[in-house]
């Protein structure tokens, strides 16, 4: 049975600081997110001040195949960069050489929406900080995006809450047939190719082209399609977090909510064994760079029993499986009402897609992006050659207020501007995001180090104490709030819960 | 097999009247939205970074993921 899909997205962002000749984004990552905690120390929690994030159960290594192939190579873990973990169950902190922010764990993809929200202006709010401290002249810039067009990826990961009794075999099936095709909502957009002797005009994504594998446990080199991590950061017995690290960064909520509200869904799916698995690619990793490079949508995909089928039409029969398995099983595993909403939005943005897609500028990026590269084309007779347009591409995610493009592409909003500031600093109440982020508002002084499924206190005279939370949905509002609001010290919240 | 997804593909649609509805709409709005992509543009030339090329150029994203 579908166990319920707790979700997260991590972003890395890009990051330049304009006006210096001598500059590197390691250091100017680091002056970000410092900028970011100094100036709202009321509210998060850093590592010298005193919460560090706890790398004990950071394993990027585990191969959910169980065997290491030959050629994979796990990603290092960093333990000695800005690591900050804020009152809203988020982690933000500096990746290889970037910024990045986790989201804490949302129980819907509404609540990932909104959360994915708040770290846009977690990351506005830092780059004013941070700029603020440079020498005139000098600005920090972020981007949202996923390339800098010239062969460098870096990723808008998402994660899903799996039952760890589906054999991995059937999520490598499941998880390809959708990632490939569900691009045609997804994507970014992107002006031109990054592959050598390749000549693309605009695709529908800036990723695709970054993936060389079907799957693997990398996820900076030979990029797979699937990739194998297993650091479950939960009750290893029970479940498995399935890392996602196919999709591009989103500026429009509504491609946000469907790419991580469609994934549950077809992952809750196979779980409930209402997944087709006659859905295989015949190349997958072909099948991914056609999809992206095809504007009409219709070009064929090879499936591996023979049938062709373009991204759009298995997409529709993706759609017609998940209707099913709604009227059988219902949408608890995925939140009934959001559930209910990502069906509805799925099939008018299918049905958009089919009939006329330019209607959908106000609601799919690579759609909107395209739309205001053509306007520029026209009324500047230019050609898609112009370094203008690439500048354009690049501006759309600028996530300064003064130069975004997607803050004035006319996007459609669905979750509230007021609603994602107060989720800057407060956690989600349906998850143990909640426990974690009102530990850190509450005891601060007493927390010496957090990660995702445990809080380490230090109170006095005992030895440290390391409460776990083993469980994504425990330690909800419902579970603890009552708790937390009779207990004045950690100490007695750690008698309270022992008791 | 491919030619049974095909013929369903009529169920899939929104109904017709909706259609409809929102082919009426997208005719009523069409001038709207013209005007609505050159009020963008006009503010695009204005928040476009200068030197475009060196702009792009300068954008090197190393040692992600």
């Amino acid at each position: 049975m579908a166990v319920p899909k707790v979700v997260g997205i991590e972003t890395e962002f890009g990051i330049m600081q304009r006006g210096s000749e001598e500059w590197n984004p390691v250091s100017a990552s680091s002056l970000l997110i410092n900028s970011y905690v100094r100036s709202m120390s009321r509210h998060v929690v850093h590592q010298n001040s005193p919460v560090a994030w706890d790398f004990v159960d950071e394993n990027p290594g585990a191969d959910a195949r169980d065997e290491l192939s030959e050629d994979s190579s796990p990603p290092a873990v960093e333990t000695h960069l800005v690591n900050a973990v804020l009152t809203n169950g988020a982690r933000y902190y500096v990746d290889h050489a970037h910024p990045e922010l986790s989201t804490p764990e949302c129980r819907d993809a509404l609540s990932v929406v909104l959360y994915d929200r708040a770290a846009e202006l977690i990351l506005i709010d830092s780059m004013a900080a941070a700029t603020a401290s440079l020498p005139p002249g000098e600005e920090l810039i972020i981007y949202k995006d996923n390339s800098d067009r010239k062969g460098n990826a870096y990723g808008c990961h998402e994660n899903y809450l799996l039952d760890r009794a589906i054999p991995f075999g059937q999520i490598i099936t499941a998880a390809t047939a959708h990632f490939v095709t569900r691009q045609i909502f997804t994507g970014s957009g992107k002006v031109g190719t990054e592959w050598p002797d390749h000549s693309v005009d605009y695709q529908i994504t800036q990723r695709a082209e970054h993936f060389e594998e079907p799957v693997g446990l990398e996820t900076t080199l030979k990029r797979p399609i699937v990739n194998t991590r297993d650091e479950p950061h939960s009750d290893s017995k029970k479940y498995r977090r399935l890392h996602v690290i196919t999709g591009d960064a989103n500026m429009s909520q509504v491609a946000t909510f469907l790419k991580v509200g469609t994934s549950a869904i077809i992952f809750a799916m196979l779980e409930d064994e209402m997944f087709d698995r006659s859905i295989e690619f015949r190349k997958p990793v072909e099948a991914m760079h056609k999809v992206s490079h095809d504007l009409s949508l219709s070009v064929p995909l090879e499936l591996a029993d023979g049938r062709k089928m373009t991204a759009l039409e298995l997409q529709w029969d993706l759609f017609e499986q998940a209707t099913r398995w709604k009227q059988e099983r219902g949408l608890e595993a995925v939140g009934e009402e959001c559930g209910d909403k990502v069906l509805t939005r799925w099939q008018q943005i299918l049905h958009g897609l089919e009939t006329d897609p330019s209607s959908l500028s106000n609601q799919i990026d690579w759609i909107a992006k395209r739309r205001i590269l053509e306007g520029f084309i026209d009324r500047h007779s230019c050609d898609w050659s112009d370094q203008r347009l690439k500048a354009l591409d690049l501006q759309y995610h600028d996530l300064r207020p003064s130069k975004s493009l997607a803050a004035r592409a006319g996007l459609e909003r669905i979750v509230d501007d007021v609603d994602a500031k107060l989720a800057m600093t407060e956690p989600p109440r349906d998850t143990r995001a909640y426990f974690r982020g009102k530990c850190l508002q509450n005891f601060s002084e007493d927390v010496v180090a957090a990660n995702w499924d445990s809080i380490v206190f230090d109170v006095g005279d005992e030895p440290l104490r390391r409460v776990p939370m083993l469980e994504p949905l425990r330690g909800t509002a419902d579970h603890v709030e009552g708790i937390l609001d009779q207990c004045t010290s950690a100490a007695e919240l750690l008698e309270r819960l022992a008791g | 097999m491919a030619d049974q997804e095909f013929k369903k593909k009529s169920s899939r649609r929104e109904p017709e009247q909706v259609e409809e509805e929102t082919t009426v709409a997208t005719n009523e709005s069409g001038e709207a939205l013209k005007a609505e992509l050159d009020d963008l543009l006009d503010e695009i030339d204005d928040v476009l970074e200068t030197n475009a090329e060196d702009f792009v150029k300068s954008y090197i994203q190393k040692g992600g993921e």
